[in-house]
């Protein structure tokens, strides 16, 4: 049991995530960009949205074996408004996606979604001959962060809010991060 | 009375308004969206709204093997996911008239009552979230973890474990098994005193808790409401004691029944339950008897032509499956009386003319699971 | 309570029902307008006492449907399946037993969302999974969704 961990030089030299980042900030810019993507990447506080088994892990997560509350994940939020990001984690259905939408909507920038669990991701082990079930969370919102699993061990939800660190890492204040277009 | 006093008056007696307790809620312990009509903070009717998380379960059934449907039992009622499992195997096998061996049942039993433990204790964690105290939320999921790894040793899984199959069980049990179970057991024979300690006497639980939420025996039974919340208020329902299945007519146990029938009982009863389920491994832990863990199956499973039914005593409640079949390799009908469905029925009459905070308090009590619900 | 008196007795209350026994539960199938006296019936008299509703459900035959009701007695557990049959595919209708048996009332708003049956003297028969404006109904063995369902 437990999962290898990774190095902490393996961790910052990311070259995949680095060819989203465009260059030519300026000295002054990159300061900043770095002071302020540290602040907002140690403290994402989630919003409280469990619908099925996913959910549980996720509170075991939270839980004082592994504890997200070192990642910065402290509080959860029980109003959109005042969440940064969603962990979609469970089926998401045709009569609850509006109601998805509605909550994604109501946050404020800059927010990011975690699809937890295969059925987030794609439907799941619901894809086939099932009436009711949106195949895919990013059908409805634009998803940041794919965590497989079915349920995904609480370490591999650790590991998808890192990758979700390092993407908000390469943010700059000078342009708007890549927006889907309505 | 002149135009002022007559306003003045207006805005003070209270009128009825209705509120959305939305599906996207941290008391509502999953996507349940009840609709509330509120005079003040007095509840005066409650119309649950289901179907947010209906994927369809029965219908998709209706295509898939019986192998392939115990996966998906697993995700009903996803704490006692192992019971589930287990009521699909023991039907199939009641089809075909087959007998597993003795170790198969031994230890299915095992581990249902390992599942019914960890289930009580996530319910236990949540509950005293709901009521306030956040400390409950830690100490449960510290038990839990530990069950957690005697689950993950043995069958692989943390949550979801797929680990009975019509036939038998579909690996053996890891050597270490009998030794982790009995030092778990040891552990938490110390710690279940800590649980009465932190909230059952505690004044301001049992405050929020004594004489809320009061149902009689008599509209228990008229409303199917088994499981912890039956027995508390008298009705003796327990699937175990009578109409007992796997290795149940080898142990001694008692049910746990009250007559008080409110909130503080219903939670009495699942701490008894946690007791009792101990009291049920220590009797089997040490005798499980030699033998195959399995018995040889087709691969290709078809039943006879008929209809069958098989009662199993799941963590909340009484769960049922209900499988017409005609011969082929997927059923033709099968369906699934989930306990929480049942349950639900009753939450009107529970929470007339309480206020909005012993609602929350009583839906915890009533501990609802919502996929098992909507299915 | 026997099986074999448990029998005569389903007997003398109903002589025209149909009654199979030596599976699992003993069956019994009645008429759609003996139904609810029937169980009434059964509640009340004091020799069966079925109090207990465990399970309501319905089944497409493609031709017609049958609505199977498994009941139990707290007093006597004994168990019984009750069933009815409905030939009308158009306008599938039949007697609730909500005014008996309290725990049919969520059970048999799940039949009319599923399979469309409409339960006549029902307190508040609406859907309840599925939207208000769903068309279909899901659990039929006719029924077609190109849009929503992947086949395999």
């Amino acid at each position: 049991m437990g999962i290898k961990s990774m190095k902490d030089q393996d961790f910052r030299d990311n070259e995949t995530l680095d060819q989203f980042k465009k260059s030519g900030s300026g000295i002054l810019l990159s300061t900043v960009d770095a002071l302020i993507n540290w602040g907002r990447s140690n403290s994402v506080w989630p919003l409280t949205f469990a619908t099925s088994c996913c959910g549980i892990e996720m509170m075991a997560t939270g839980g004082s074996r592994h504890d997200f509350a070192r990642f910065g994940i402290e509080v959860y939020r029980a109003s959109p408004r005042q969440a940064d990001v969603i962990v979609v984690a469970g089926t998401i259905t045709n009569k609850m996606a509006p109601v998805l939408k509605r909550l994604y909507d109501q946050m404020a920038e800059p927010k990011y979604v975690i699809a937890m669990g295969a059925c987030a991701i794609s439907g799941g082990p619901f894809y086939f001959n099932s009436y009711h079930v949106v195949r895919g969370v990013d059908h409805v919102v634009p998803v940041d962060v794919y965590v497989p699993g079915c349920p995904p061990r609480p370490e591999a939800l650790l590991f998808g809010v890192m990758q979700l660190q390092r993407k908000i890492k390469l943010e700059t204040i000078g342009k708007k991060r890549n927006k889907v277009k309505e | 009375m002149n135009m002022e006093e007559a306003n003045i008056q207006s805005l003070i007696e209270e009128q009825e308004f209705t509120i959305n307790m939305g599906p996207q809620h941290p008391s509502t312990h999953g996507v349940l969206r009840l609709i509330l009509k509120l005079q003040g903070e007095m509840v005066r009717e409650v119309k649950p709204q289901l179907g947010y998380i209906h994927r369809g379960i029965e219908k998709m059934c209706e295509k898939m093997t019986y192998q392939q449907i115990i996966h998906l039992t697993d995700r009903l009622d996803y704490f006692s996911a192992h019971i589930l499992n287990e009521a699909v195997c023991l039907n199939v096998e009641r089809a075909l008239e087959i007998e597993v061996p003795d170790r198969v049942k031994y230890v299915r039993t095992i581990l249902d009552e390992l599942n019914r433990l960890a289930s009580h204790q996530l319910w236990w964690c949540a509950y005293g979230m709901d009521l306030g105290a956040l400390t409950t939320f830690f100490y449960g999921l510290r038990d839990r973890e530990k069950i957690l790894d005697i689950f993950e040793e043995t069958c692989g899984a943390r949550l979801l474990f797929s680990f009975n199959v019509p036939g038998g069980l579909m690996y053996d049990i890891h050597p270490n098994f009998q030794k982790r179970i009995k030092e778990f057991i040891k552990y938490f024979r110390k710690k279940l005193p800590e649980y009465d300690a932190l909230l059952t006497g505690n004044p301001i639980m049992q405050e929020r808790t004594i004489g809320i939420g009061y149902i009689s025996k008599e509209d228990a039974i008229n409303y199917g409401l088994t499981g912890p919340p039956g027995r508390a208020s008298g009705f003796s329902c327990d699937v175990r004691a009578h109409q007992p299945y796997s290795a149940y007519p080898f142990v001694k146990f008692n049910e746990a029944l009250f007559t008080e029938g409110d909130t503080f009982h219903r939670y009495k009863v699942r701490i008894a339950e946690m007791w009792e389920s101990m009291s049920i491994i220590e009797q089997l832990v040490d005798n499980i008897p030699e033998g195959d863990y399995s018995v040889k199956m087709k691969p290709v499973i078809k039943l006879p032509e008929g209809e069958y039914y098989q009662r199993v005593e799941a963590a909340r409640g009484e769960f049922g499956v209900y499988i017409v079949s005609d011969g082929n390799k997927t059923p033709f009908r099968m369906k699934f009386r989930s306990p929480n469905f049942c349950n639900l029925a009753p939450l009107h009459i529970l929470s007339i003319d309480q206020k909005i905070a012993d609602l929350v308090a009583i839906s915890g009590s009533l501990d609802f699971v919502i996929p098992d619900m909507d299915r | 309570m026997e099986i074999d008196k448990l029998l005569e007795l389903v007997k003398s209350y109903q002589p025209e029902a149909e009654i199979v026994s030596g599976k699992q539960f003993l069956t019994v199938t009645v008429d759609k307008k003996n139904l609810h006296q029937f169980a009434k019936q059964l509640k009340e008299s004091d020799e069966t006492r079925f109090d207990y509703l465990f399970c309501q459900s319905a089944v497409d035959y493609n031709d017609h449907f049958v609505v199977v009701c498994h009941i139990d007695s707290t007093k006597y557990r004994h168990q019984l399946v009750l069933k009815t049959k409905i030939t009308d595919r158009e306008n599938p209708e039949i007697d609730s037993l909500c005014d008996i048996w309290n725990a049919a009332e969520f059970h048999e708003r799940e039949i009319f969302d599923l399979f469309g049956i409409k339960f006549t003297n029902h307190p508040d028969l609406r859907k309840i999974f599925l939207d208000n404006d769903w068309v279909g109904f899901p659990l039929r063995k006719d029924y077609v969704d190109p849009v929503n369902i992947v086949e395999r």
